[in-house]
């Protein structure tokens, strides 16, 4: 399953030559993500990172866990709901069981460089330590 | 073209307006890092051979290269460092610790001339405190008066150029106005070591700390100016092996300094690295490069003019770097759109948080300049900016 939306995911990012327009369909992407209530946005849901801030809230529903996310970045907000597209609605065991190597197909230098810029790369980790927790 | 001199451009074709972060370095320090690992490559005041003894050589070559450099007297000392981080540490540590009440730092400091006091348990009010600055980000000096006057006898540590907003401290007054007060004074010259002509016989800083990747030289190697008044009160705060006279069970002494601080193997390719470095800035030249960033300022300060809400910090007097902001857009979505059309620019807090949270920003968009940077790079990046705010202004 994360398999496949990762090439749906690569298919659709293909599609763009030049990286700027890759870039301006992210930032597009990122403001349709269904943001998290701004109530919900604290301290504890927070992955910091060097500029952007993004909280994070998975849950587990009926076995499968389901992601919220938001950022303060609009592009960090786009690759944030490329993750979720990937990520939710997933089980814990398939995503434990995930590689994240496999990420680096889409190209996306922001979601695989383990920079303190822009707290994605913490963002899939607490992903992964969320599906271990909660693993059945 | 100055460009060509530098393999990275050869390379790549990326506008590079990062210089403050680091350098690029020219194919010259290059060639000299690569020669010592292939033709003579040894360790320092050890062997009693022919690369031995070439290598220190070189070794203490460099050391007086950097000296004179700095305008350093050949009393003074010049220990070797892993940069400017470790300098301040040094100097915390071995000089600063149990003899201070008080150490002063400005608005403008970079994290390494903030923690290092923290660990201290100084805290605001506490041990350490903070110069004010005016609404130009220059510093507030009757507010510095007040507090060497409130705590004489202090430490000041403050920084020759701000690294976040480029603002250029009037050092020989700061430290002629610390004098009245009987304050010891280090500065961090990690921006100011590259562009300024340096004279420590003229500023008489107690100690002056420099980093070799900002000058053009490799990483992980710098510089800490010890003023000959001062030497014989530091005591080094690491040991083993190459600064020790002898040993026994009982009890070590020390070699002389710069010796005794230069503890373990040094990082000799980066010293004889750091050389060529600074060689490199003298041939460039101190007015050449003041002149191409004088020019650049003034089409960058202008071109900002064209563009709707933009801030940009400080006075218009920057040494080499700029920090602004675009109204309603993160400096980081600024960063990844200016990265995806090749050109490198420093989004975020440049580690100076409290000076940005001092202003109520997260962050801002720093570009920084180096003597290769051009006329072309500066369009490159205004073009770049103006669609990447389109994108992002949606």
């Amino acid at each position: 399953m994360i398999s496949e939306r990762i090439e749906k995911i690569r298919q659709d990012l293909e599609f763009f030559e030049e990286d700027i327009d890759k870039y301006e369909y992210i930032v597009d992407l990122g403001r349709r993500l269904n943001i998290l209530e701004d109530e919900l946005k604290d301290d504890s849901l927070l992955i910091h990172g060097c500029t952007s801030k993004v909280w994070l809230l998975p849950s587990l529903v009926d076995g499968k866990i389901i992601i919220k996310a938001d950022s303060n970045s609009v592009i960090v907000k786009g690759l944030v709901s490329i993750l979720v597209y990937i990520f939710s609605g997933i089980e814990p065991l398939d995503i434990i069981n995930f590689n994240v190597k496999d990420l680096e197909v889409l190209n996306l230098t922001e979601i695989i460089s383990p920079t303190r810029q822009n707290g994605l790369f913490h963002m899939i980790n607490r992903i992964l330590e969320y599906a271990a927790l909660w693993r059945l | 073209m100055i460009k060509d001199d530098f393999p990275y451009f050869r390379n790549n074709n990326i506008v590079y307006l990062d210089s403050a972060s680091t350098t690029q370095k020219p194919q010259i320090v290059l060639d000299s890092i690569m020669e010592y690992y292939t033709h003579y490559c040894s360790n320092t005041h050890r062997g009693s051979y022919n690369h031995g003894d070439k290598t220190t050589t070189k070794f203490e070559e460099s050391r007086n290269y950097i000296k004179e450099f700095i305008g350093g007297r050949p009393k003074d000392t010049l220990i070797f460092t892993k940069g400017v981080t470790e300098g301040i540490n040094l100097v915390a540590n071995s000089y600063v610790k149990n003899n201070f009440k008080s150490v002063i730092i400005s608005s403008l400091e970079h994290h390494s001339n903030i923690t290092p006091w923290h660990m201290q348990g100084r805290t605001l009010g506490n041990g350490l405190e903070v110069i004010g600055y005016n609404k130009d980000l220059t510093i507030d000096l009757n507010h510095l008066e007040d507090l060497l006057k409130k705590n004489r006898d202090s430490f000041l540590s403050i920084t020759h150029i701000s690294n976040a907003f480029g603002i250029l401290h009037p050092i020989k007054e700061i430290i002629d106005l610390s004098r009245k007060y009987n304050a010891k004074i280090l500065i961090d010259g990690a921006q100011a070591a590259n562009k300024l002509k340096l004279d420590m016989s003229w500023l008489q800083p107690d100690f002056y700390t420099f980093s070799a990747h900002k000058c053009y030289g490799p990483t992980g190697v710098g510089a800490l100016y010890v003023n000959s008044s001062i030497i014989n009160d530091l005591t080094p705060y690491q040991t083993g092996g190459a600064v020790i006279d002898r040993v026994s069970y009982k009890q070590s002494t020390y070699l002389p300094a710069p010796l005794k601080f230069e503890a373990g193997t040094q990082n000799i390719a980066g010293v004889i690295g750091f050389k060529k470095g600074v060689e490199y800035i003298k041939s460039v030249g101190f007015n050449n490069i003041k002149e191409n960033e004088k020019k650049l300022i003034k089409i960058i300060y202008s071109e900002f003019n064209k563009i709707d809400g933009v801030t940009v910090w400080g006075d218009t007097h920057n040494m080499g770097n700029i920090s602004f902001n675009v109204d309603g857009i993160t400096p980081i979505d600024l960063g990844i759109l200016l990265d995806k059309q090749k050109i490198a620019v420093r989004a975020g807090h440049h580690c100076a948080m409290p000076i940005m949270e001092s202003l109520g920003i997260d962050g801002t968009l720093r570009i920084s300049l180096g003597v290769y940077s051009n006329e072309s790079d500066i369009q490159l990046f205004f073009s770049g900016l103006i669609k990447a705010i389109k994108i992002l202004r949606g």
